[in-house]
């Protein structure tokens, strides 16, 4: 993180990516923001901008963004060409204007990837990652039975990995970071988080065979390590779960070519 | 007027959810299937409940404004969720967790509702651990606790500094398990603009696709809102941007009764204010309370110096001094009031005066740093980003800022509302806080609504309404909404102003802020009632809202937000006025004891207001619900 260096007010020069929807061309335009206080964060640095769009009879810019603390994952620009911009383990919304100098020319684009299309300006659909979600992401108990909570020991280191893989925000600046946007890290998180927990083993083939099936499917490329996904991502998780989901994946794999499912296993009840 | 009947079950308290479950009418498994059920919203409530339904058998349709619903507000929640599991065996119960949470909520909460949010919440934590959901742990890989506010047991449960975030993914999880069973249609980035009433009984809503900017009209068997609360009305709050009380204020005006709309929480460890054009607040989660120590100078002109400076003698622990029981852990509502005090005493601290000192170096010393960091590293990482300073090497600055709303529509014991159908869960209700919410206890409700009690009680009210029943969508009742949604975002679209959205909401978050903010007084709210509707005026008049119906606009979105939240203001202020007492977050400046705290005012206001709508320009009812106290006695709150 840069530290506080001035107290003195800022100005930049914004290059924002305008596009009305996914089936127009969008491109660059320039906006200034002026005296700007270091204290402001980058997105109300934006709402600052689009009053002055309003006030003026243009479109203001689409982005993104809700909890404005960095945990719900909806904000979602590259600056400068990092998903999520200049800071390091922080979310769009974390970034203040005292990491930027006086002057500075700020490019804001959305997370770009063939699998988040383009709604508006910067706001892309990444609802392929609740399709994921909905493929496998989950241990299945209904309300109303559940065991005994503390039946279960879980050893806390196995609960302190599972809580690092399970601190995804869902943002996709993995994909947006890798060059051939891939979701392993997403993906990777969760099949690790309900993987390490004793309470997932039930579903654990099926779930990462399912969920790589689906990330295969909607159109998210492959792993080839550059570990980019990592360094992008707000909550810094680690790349080493791609690995142990490849191990999980390439074990299921055999798992359920050498051991069929019974025969009744899908029949009624 | 709207008859308020609680439906609260007879029997001794501790016997009345047990006993109601086994006299609520069933549904029969193969007649599940044939009702619809509507739920809007994707939080912990909403997205408990839609799961839940489902895996019963009912056909689930939710509808959520993100993009997702893995994004809503209770993923923010930071500290954790209380249960009455006693695991510490250090005396916790369920009679002693729903003791806490009536005298925390000032004994303006429903008994026998606190009591079955107590006895659930055992089950709370077994059904998110069977999740997944990564608790802290101890070594022997039993669950771990901490201490919030208000209690003097170690009942919270919690994962890291983001607990809400990881009960949410679990109540996602689960829903987007029935998404992918085909067992619940999901509807991302629709809003819904109005509720649709038919022969007296919710049959529906009409939603805005956010993409599209289509309109849609969509009916059920019934319609369960889970939409947040409406802390937003004062601009700048805890919330995420987005959360707006948009849904309970339109089912508001189709006369759903909104109970205490002036019960706000005001939290008071958040970062304070740095300056106009800030957008929101953000929450140091009260947790840190139990090693952080809140302090101000003793003089008031030591308040500019460099708190390490201030020698130990001359620092005034002010909670510890006022609340030597409880101390940094004392309610909300009495924490923040408190703060408040010894600002306006002129000795807080930061460039605003505006803020009192969170001190961790007693921690540091004790824990090392290292300790500190494993406890509220993400924390103290928020901090640093935030005000480029490190809390590790100075105190934290912290000031009170608006959190939560203990109001909302008005339910009876079964999650409905005086509008038959119409189900409301989590914080868009008004049920279980009283006048102040404890800490730890949000989370706890909301999954408690959906996990536990609407799973029976929507069962009661479907058993009631034939198989196949349900309204076609084409009916005069949805077309009299669309066209009202219709004409409301035309008006919006072409109006000749000059003023952006946020112009309106800030002037209504200052004025909301100073007279009915944390103290309140007769005259304050008068003049809140007098210039609230004159910024309504003003807004119709001169606000702008560029682009079209037809795409993704947030200018729009945001107009019509704003809009509701102007009139939800003026009822709030309506509300704290008629409200001729203090209690809990509510605090009258004309009604305290001499010490400064809430002086209650049991005979004339034990009740629930629930205000009900008149129609447009008219004077809302204010309808009363008595609380009757049947197990605890209403005592003076004394956390001394």
């Amino acid at each position: 993180m840069v530290a506080a260096n001035s107290t003195q007010p800022l100005s930049i020069t914004l290059r924002v990516w305008r596009q009305a929807d996914a089936r127009q061309p969008g491109k660059f335009v320039e906006y200034q923001a002026r005296e700007l206080s270091p204290d402001m964060s980058f997105l109300e640095m934006l709402d600052v901008v689009n009053d002055q769009l309003t006030v003026k009879g243009e479109d203001p810019i689409a982005f993104a963004h809700d909890c404005r603390e960095g945990i719900c994952g909806t904000c979602s620009c590259t600056i400068n060409g990092k998903p999520h911009g200049p800071g390091r383990g922080v979310a769009t919304c974390q970034i203040y204007m005292r990491t930027f100098r006086d002057g500075d020319v700020v490019t804001v684009e959305p997370f770009r990837a063939a699998a988040f299309p383009v709604v508006k300006d910067l706001v892309t659909d990444r609802s392929a990652f609740d399709k994921i979600q909905s493929a496998g992401g989950f241990i299945t108990v209904r309300a109303g039975s559940a065991p005994e909570a503390n039946g279960l020991p879980v050893p806390k280191p196995d609960a302190d990995l599972a809580m690092d893989a399970a601190t995804c925000i869902g943002c996709g600046a993995c994909v947006a970071a890798c060059k051939n946007a891939s979701a392993m890290l997403f993906v990777a998180a969760k099949v690790s988080h309900l993987g390490l927990m004793p309470q997932g083993q039930a579903e654990r083939d099926r779930r990462v065979l399912a969920m790589v099936g689906t990330m295969d499917e909607l159109g998210f490329g492959n792993c080839t390590n550059y570990y980019e996904c990592s360094a992008a991502c707000p909550k810094l998780i680690s790349h080493d779960f791609i690995a142990r989901m490849n191990g999980d994946y390439l074990k299921a794999s055999f798992r359920a070519a050498l051991k069929p499912e019974s025969a009744g296993a899908s029949g009624g009840v | 007027m709207a008859t308020l009947d609680s439906k609260t079950p007879p029997g001794p308290l501790a016997d009345k959810w047990r006993k109601h479950k086994a006299d609520m009418k069933l549904v029969n498994p193969a007649n599940k299937r044939k009702y619809e059920v509507i739920v809007v919203g994707a939080g912990l409530a909403g997205a408990s409940a839609a799961s839940s339904l489902a895996d019963m058998g009912y056909k689930v349709k939710c509808f959520v404004f993100h993009d997702s619903p893995r994004r809503a507000h209770s993923i923010a929640a930071q500290g954790g969720i209380n249960a009455a599991k006693n695991y510490q065996n250090d005396g916790d119960s369920v009679y002693r967790l729903f003791y806490d949470t009536i005298k925390g909520g000032d004994y303006r909460s429903r008994e026998a509702n606190v009591h079955r949010l107590a006895e659930v919440s055992v089950n709370i934590i077994d059904q998110c651990v069977a999740q997944g959901v990564p608790f802290a742990r101890e070594y022997g890989g039993l669950l771990a606790n901490r201490s919030f506010g208000g209690a003097q047991v170690s009942r919270t449960f919690y994962a890291r500094g983001q607990t809400g975030q990881q009960l949410l993914l679990g109540a996602y999880s689960a829903l987007m398990r029935n998404v992918g069973a085909g067992t619940v249609e999901l509807h991302t980035q629709r809003e819904m603009l109005d509720l649709v009433i038919v022969d007296g009984q919710a049959k529906g809503v009409v939603i805005r696709d956010l993409v599209t900017g289509a309109i849609e009209r969509h009916a059920a068997d019934a319609v369960v809102l889970a939409t947040g609360g409406y802390g937003n009305v004062f601009n700048l709050s805890t919330y995420a941007r987005g959360s707006n009380a948009t849904a309970i204020w339109r089912a508001y005006k189709r006369g759903a009764c909104f109970a205490n709309p002036c019960y706000t929480q005001i939290h008071p460890t958040c970062i304070p204010v740095s300056g106009d054009y800030q957008s929101k607040l953000t929450l140091m989660s009260e947790s840190l309370r139990n090693d952080g120590r809140i302090w101000v100078p003793k003089k008031a002109e030591d308040r500019r110096k460099d708190p390490s400076a201030i020698a130990d003698a001359d620092r005034d622990y002010f909670l510890e001094r006022m609340y030597p029981a409880f101390g940094n852990l004392c309610p909300r509502d009495i924490a923040s009031r408190a703060a408040k005090r010894v600002c306006d005493e002129g000795r807080g601290v930061g460039p605003s005066g505006l803020g009192v000192y969170l001190d961790f170096s007693d921690a540091i010393s004790r824990l090392g740093a290292n300790g500190v960091r494993e406890r509220y590293g993400n924390l103290f990482d928020i901090y640093h980003e935030i005000t480029a300073e490190s809390a590790y090497e100075q105190p934290m600055r912290i000031f009170p800022a608006v959190h939560y709303t203990m109001g909302g529509l008005w339910v009876d014991y079964n999650l409905m509302s005086n509008v038959p159908g119409l189900f409301v869960l989590g914080e868009a209700n008004f049920s279980d806080h009283g006048a102040n919410r404890l800490g730890a206890s949000a989370l706890m409700q909301g999954l408690a609504d959906g996990y536990f009690v609407i799973p029976y009680t929507i069962g009661d009210y479907l058993a009631t309404q034939k198989p196949g029943s349900c309204p076609k969508a084409d009916g005069p009742e949805f077309k009299a909404a669309e066209d009202n949604i219709r004409t409301m975002t035309k008006r919006l679209l072409d109006n000749p102003g000059r003023e952006p959205v946020s112009h309106f909401h800030k002037r209504l978050g200052k004025l909301m802020w100073e007279f009915c903010g944390m103290a309140r007084t007769k005259a304050g709210l008068e003049t809140a009632l007098q210039k609230i509707p004159e910024l309504r005026e003003e807004f119709w008049a001169n606000v702008r809202v560029p682009g079209s119906g037809d795409s993704l606009n947030q200018s729009l979105e945001q107009a019509g937000r704003v809009a509701d939240f102007i009139e939800l203001g003026e009822l709030m202020c309506r509300d704290a006025l008629t409200r001729e007492e203090s209690c809990g977050g509510h605090f009258r400046e004309e009604h305290q004891h001499p010490d400064g705290e809430c002086k209650r005012n049991d005979e004339g206001f034990g009740h629930v207001a629930a205000w009900e709508f008149k129609g447009p320009g008219q004077a809302p009812a204010r309808n009363v619900e008595a609380l009757n106290y049947e197990s605890v006695k209403m005592s003076v709150r004394n956390y001394k």
